[in-house]
């Protein structure tokens, strides 16, 4: 099945075997837009965050309220399903610890989810101990829609469509649950370094 | 620009409007596929003609605009697609809408129609960012003006010849609303090109009052216009 | 590049290759109801969002946006998903002649 088209390079795709590329993966420098649906419009005056499902008690916050939380700058490569990683890429965002504070839960997994109908699966845990954030910025500017904003969920140690865009909340799960791509074929946990890609691998 | 013509053993021939997709393969194994319309009228010769508009910063357009030589070989699958087509026996009358490389499907039906001496009278509106850009400009010039019942109209969204008395802007409802045939003759519509062209005609169309069953569209992505 | 979601957007018929795949028939000129709004139409009349790069093709109801049908072709295999789908009809290509 098929044969080499002569003189067809592709995009360059470096993969310039740096130890931060995680196996199977190439670097982009610009950063490509993947959507499975149109970007959704919701204004900032009736936009919130909620933290919901198997807690004592459900928490939201309103756009201002999340933007007066303290928040927090940091520089991540990102690693996409699709093969591409982008490396040094950096956000603000509020820190999903922070978030948590005060929350009672015997939860283990949690299910963000989005504007659009977009969900994705995830361990409480990943979210936790500073590896999680919902974040408003990339590179100095208010997230783009585009890219997920007015906010997006940030995870950036597992595959990108973890880190869903527009993210409206998390519902805390006793049990795990796949999300969209997950009850598409996609891994549960979609660790990079172990090449996660689809559920079996 | 560039044409690419095909010689494709054991082509089955295609309907006018269907598309290809071509696949390329690096020597490093990796693989990438995109979909082409077929320019070319139904034939049996088993032959067949993709035009290719180059994207500077593309991945697969620069290659086959510009890498692919005479008698190199590329992995085809088609013809596929049996929505966005037409067939002299689905009548009309025809109202063409194309943007850039969005004209090669409308090509393969404006020569299907000449072909099978169709007196199915046609109307292109075709946007272009110059004259230069204006893709089988010959061809549509002889057919525009030969009485053959096609009406052709373009419009110049960038640069127009010093000489130029025709349109000047992107395609918008006004220009629509004068050029299409009125709601009332139900016309056959086709709309291709740059997804945010088509986006812009298909709904304009529905405004003025078309009925959106009588709406095809092919869209071909972020680019171009 | 400024990009906007919309410029992502292709109609149904881009995908007929893939359906190439999974189908015997022709499924960019089959009709279909949407489970979501009821309202039939063409499968190559629908919105299409896939791109090169993503991880699946996901077919939308153009009344609703409702999603018709996912595709997943990835690590080996087609996965795929028609639950926005109440039917799908398609005509007998033996019937229909042309082709
Ligand atoms: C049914 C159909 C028929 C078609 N027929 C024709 C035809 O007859 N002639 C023709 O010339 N073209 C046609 N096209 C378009 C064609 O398939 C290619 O899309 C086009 O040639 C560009 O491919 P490329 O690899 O050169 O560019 P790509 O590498 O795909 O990039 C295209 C542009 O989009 C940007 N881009 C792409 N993906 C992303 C992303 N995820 N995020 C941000 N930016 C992005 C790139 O920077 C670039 O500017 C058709 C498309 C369809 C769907
Ligand atoms: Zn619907």
């Amino acid at each position: 099945m098929g044969f080499v088209s002569r003189a067809f390079k592709g995009r360059p795709r470096d993969e310039s075997r740096d130890a931060r590329l995680p196996p199977g993966q190439y670097l982009v420098h610009d950063f490509p837009v993947l959507s499975a649906g149109p970007t959704p419009r919701t204004s900032l005056a009736e936009w919130t965050f909620s933290i919901e499902g198997e807690v004592d008690e459900a928490k939201h916050w309103n756009w201002e309220e999340l933007r007066n939380l303290p928040s927090e700058t940091l520089t991540r490569d990102i690693h996409c399903v699709t093969k591409w990683s982008k490396l040094d890429t950096a956000w603000e965002g509020v820190s999903v610890d922070t978030l948590l504070e005060g929350v009672e839960t015997a939860a283990d997994y949690v299910m963000a989810f989005c504007d659009g109908g977009y969900t994705t699966n995830l361990p409480l845990e990943d979210l936790t101990g500073g590896k999680a954030w919902i974040a408003y910025a990339y590179d100095g500017q208010p997230l783009e829609s585009q890219h997920g904003g007015p906010a997006r969920l940030l995870v950036p140690h597992l595959y990108f469509w973890k880190s869903a865009k527009w993210v409206r909340g998390l519902r805390l799960m006793n049990e795990d649950s796949p999300g969209f791509w997950e009850t598409y074929g996609y891994h549960m946990y979609g660790d990079p370094w172990l090449e996660q890609r689809y559920s079996g691998d | 620009m560039r044409s690419l013509d095909l010689a494709v053993p054991g082509w089955p021939g295609h309907r006018a409007g269907q598309h290809v997709d071509v696949r390329l393969t690096a020597d490093d194994g990796y693989q990438t596929q995109r979909s082409y319309s077929i320019a070319s009228a139904p034939s049996t010769d088993e032959r067949l003609t993709l035009t290719v508009e180059r994207l500077d910063d593309g991945e697969v357009s620069p290659y086959l605009a510009g890498e692919l030589r005479a008698g190199d070989k590329l992995e085809l699958r088609g013809p596929i697609g049996g929505y966005f087509v037409w067939e002299p026996a689905a009548g009309g009358p025809l109202l063409f809408v194309a943007g850039g490389s969005g004209i090669c499907p409308l090509m393969a039906m404006l020569r299907l129609r000449q072909a099978a001496m169709s007196t199915v009278p046609a109307r292109l509106l075709y946007s272009s960012r110059s004259l230069e850009d204006v893709i089988y400009r010959d061809e549509l010039d002889r057919l525009g003006s030969t009485g053959s019942g096609v009406e052709v109209m373009l419009t110049l969204t960038r640069e127009q010849p010093g000489t130029w008395n025709g349109l000047r802007r992107r395609i918008d409802s006004e220009m629509l609303h004068a050029v299409a045939w009125p709601p009332a003759e139900q016309p056959l519509i086709f709309v291709c090109g740059p997804t945010p062209l088509v986006e812009t005609a298909a709904n304009a169309l529905v405004n003025l009052g078309h009925e959106p069953a009588r709406i095809k569209t092919e869209r071909f992505g972020p680019t171009g216009g | 590049m400024e990009m906007h979601e919309q410029q992502l957007r292709l109609d149904g018929n881009a995908a007929a290759g893939m359906f190439e795949d999974l189908f015997v028939h022709d499924v960019t000129s089959a009709r279909g109801a949407c489970a979501a709004c009821g309202a039939v139409g063409e499968m190559g009349a629908q919105h299409l969002y896939m791109t090169p790069l993503s991880p699946g093709a996901v077919l939308r109801c153009t009344s609703c946006g409702g999603i018709l049908m996912v595709i997943v072709h990835a690590g080996g295999r087609f996965r795929l998903a028609l639950q926005g789908l109440v039917w799908l009809e398609m005509q007998d290509a033996a019937v229909a002649g042309s082709g």
